[in-house]
């Protein structure tokens, strides 16, 4: 049995607009174990960053955690002290933005960055550990002296991961990292970050609106939609037999470069208002499978085979049903 | 005698591609006083779009896809070449109504839907200015109207309510098709498409890529379709380009490129698309090179540093574009011509 890394149990993030709250996070579990690559898959607006600020517990206002708990190493990170939690961050778990664009100062150079982290820990750490970091994803450690905007986005990008990799944490929590960058430099970022964690054996939560481009590299694999998980399983499992109709959709909204050209028409419509869910289902509207119980009935997550889906058609009391009629 | 010539000549000018670029240059100067160079972003590239052809321009960032827009659009003067727009060379548009036309004919949709679209007016305010600009004829209740049927037209209903929301009121899909909407209002001939899906949800892109293809044989309109995706250039396009350090390296009609690519750019290319129905190739994956910034280039092949199969002749000697196949091309000296097509 691998050791649990972090233990997310029932949490809830709120923001809060007034006369209606939004749930973005609406009662999410979620388990790492070491060493462990999990995706977490959606579209813009599902909640997954949301998700992963809560985590790292770097949401503000008037974002809020209103219930749950995230249990790193047995510790509540939802009411742990803001002191404490500066000591873990970075040391114990860091967090790779998306646009390393914006999350690099522009002033200062990627030494000096690195200095900052350092230094605002009280670890003793080898003067040599930057030029080593850096090494360790590829770049000449003479970029220590650059700036920013000498470097191209996917050494920029590598050179967050870097700085996330000073203190040799056991988690590391990754944003859309490739976001910016084009297929190429995303492949190379991808297949890096996975030798990484083979020689490192760090964990991963790597969040991307790109199914596709976590199929080869994760282990686990978590569907958002509005808020809720509704898949849940083994990354091959997801992607051989995906159970809920969502993941089936964003499985076939993008063309293979492979195989017989068909005509696609992803997933019409667009997430609902988070404000005023639609009732029983979220996914209804939008759903092609959708029977007349979906508005009525809120579905929760069934284990259906190797993986769990938040689906009508897989609920036990209701899909024995309907296959017969 | 007369009804003959004009026979040949709209023959003629039905087979003339909508525009053409011969040997189209754009150099830039960087540094200053002992240290100015010239960055070489596109060197020498020929390119024709026929009418209704959708065209796709693949390559990494920095690879001079976007500067190709650009220099096509009007807003960059090419350093040597010439681009010929039915038939007609750029150079000579020194009017402004010329140049009002071309813009018309020729508009373009950029990459960011977020920041191409004035947050402070409504959204059918930019459809309704370059309807104001370029379509003279129309009065105001016309232009109304017109705008309300392009808004349709990309896929938007319904168009009296889209109309007058703002841009914060849509999603980013919407955004974009908004801005194909301004694009269209100029009855446009080509559409040049700067990675017009690359800021969008994947789930969203599918949508656009079908809308480009039916506004192509709805409204008949070409595109060019920039990106680095080549797995969507070959779901839109009729014949592909390849593009790295400035230089077209290969070019053909997308499914012969894409079954039997001739350069090796065009390999590393196609093993970068993620696809889950694929085994993965670890082979492929190992590089980590980026395009070099071409400044002040000496002769030879500019992918020889990342290339496995390059040989002392690619250092010497740059390759030009060579026939290997029918309508195919590659500039690689080691690229092997099909089987039973002699060059």
């Amino acid at each position: 049995m691998p050791d649990q890394l972090l233990e997310v149990r029932d949490l809830t993030v709120e923001y809060d607009t007034g006369a209606h709250p939004v749930v973005a996070v609406d009662h999410v579990d979620l388990d790492v174990q070491a060493g462990e690559f999990v995706g977490v898959v959606g579209e813009s607006g599902c909640g997954k960053s949301t998700l992963l600020f809560a985590i790292a517990h770097l949401l503000s206002s008037p974002a809020e955690i209103t219930g749950g708990s995230v249990k790193f190493f047995g510790q509540d990170l939802v009411t742990m002290s803001e002191k404490k939690l500066a000591s873990m961050r970075w040391r114990d778990f860091s967090v790779v933005m998306q646009s390393a664009m914006n999350a690099l100062n522009p002033v200062k150079s990627i030494g000096a960055q690195f200095q900052d982290t350092i230094m605002a820990h009280d670890e003793v750490v080898d003067d040599n550990r930057p030029a080593e970091v850096l090494r360790l994803v590829g770049i000449d450690p003479i970029h220590l002296k650059s700036y920013p905007h000498q470097l191209s986005g996917g050494m920029r990008q590598r050179a967050m991961i870097a700085m996330a990799l000073l203190f040799t944490p056991d988690l590391i929590i990754m944003d859309e990292p490739t976001s910016a960058l084009d297929v190429v430099a995303q492949r190379s970022l991808m297949v890096q970050i996975k030798e990484l964690q083979r020689k490192l054996g760090f964990a991963v939560i790597f969040v991307t609106h790109d199914m596709s481009l976590v199929s080869h590299f994760s282990d686990k694999l978590v569907v958002m939609y509005a808020g809720q998980v509704v898949e849940f399983g083994a990354t091959r499992a997801v992607f051989d037999h995906p159970a809920h109709p969502y993941s089936e959709g964003l499985l076939d909204a993008f063309p293979s470069i492979r195989g017989p050209k068909v005509p696609l028409t992803g997933i019409p419509g667009s997430p609902p208002n988070l404000a005023d869910p639609p009732p029983g289902c979220r996914f209804q509207p939008r759903c092609p499978k959708a029977f007349e119980d979906c508005p009525k009935i809120e579905p929760e997550l069934y284990q259906v085979g190797a993986v769990q889906s938040r689906c009508l058609l897989h609920a036990p009391s209701i899909a024995p049903a309907r296959e017969v009629s | 005698m007369t009804s003959l010539d004009v026979e040949a000549g709209v023959t003629e000018s039905a087979a003339a591609p909508v525009i053409e670029a011969r040997e189209l240059t754009r150099h830039f100067k960087v540094g200053r006083g002992f240290s100015r160079q010239m960055l070489h972003a596109v060197d020498d590239v020929n390119l024709s779009i026929g009418r209704q052809e959708i065209v796709a321009l693949a390559g990494e960032s920095g690879s001079g896809k976007s500067t190709i827009a650009r220099l096509l659009a009007g807003v960059y003067k090419p350093t040597g070449g010439e681009i010929f727009y039915q038939g007609r060379a750029m150079s000579t548009f020194k009017s402004r109504k010329d140049q009002l036309s071309y813009r018309g004919d020729v508009p373009m949709v950029f990459q960011d839907p977020f920041s191409s679209l004035n947050p402070a007016f409504r959204v059918s305010h930019g459809v309704l200015r370059s309807l104001k600009l370029h379509r003279p004829e129309f009065s105001r209740p016309q232009r109304e109207e017109e705008a309300a049927r392009v808004i349709e037209a990309v896929g938007l209903t319904p168009a009296g309510d889209i109309m007058h929301r703002y841009p914060y009121e849509l999603s980013g899909g919407q955004r974009q098709r908004i801005g194909f909407a301004q694009a269209l209002a100029h009855k446009p001939k080509l559409i040049l498409a700067d990675e017009p899906v690359s800021m969008l949800d994947v789930s969203i892109r599918i949508g656009l890529l079908n809308l480009m293809a039916d506004l192509r044989s709805s409204e008949g309109v070409s595109f060019l379709y920039i990106t680095h995706d080549i797995a969507s250039a070959r779901y839109v396009a009729d014949r592909l380009m390849i593009m790295y350090a400035g230089h077209i390296v290969e070019s053909g009609p997308t499914e012969a490129v894409l079954a039997n690519p001739k350069h090796p750019y065009t390999d590393l290319l196609l093993g970068a698309v993620p696809d889950p129905r694929a085994p993965l190739a670890e082979g492929i994956a190992g590089d980590t090179g980026e395009p070099p910034k071409v400044i002040d280039p000496t002769p030879g092949c500019r992918f020889r540093w990342r290339c496995p199969l390059a040989i002392d002749r690619c250092h010497v000697e740059t390759p030009l574009p060579r026939r290997l196949g029918e309508n195919h091309e590659a500039a690689c000296h080691v690229a092997e011509p099909d089987p039973g097509f002699a060059a």
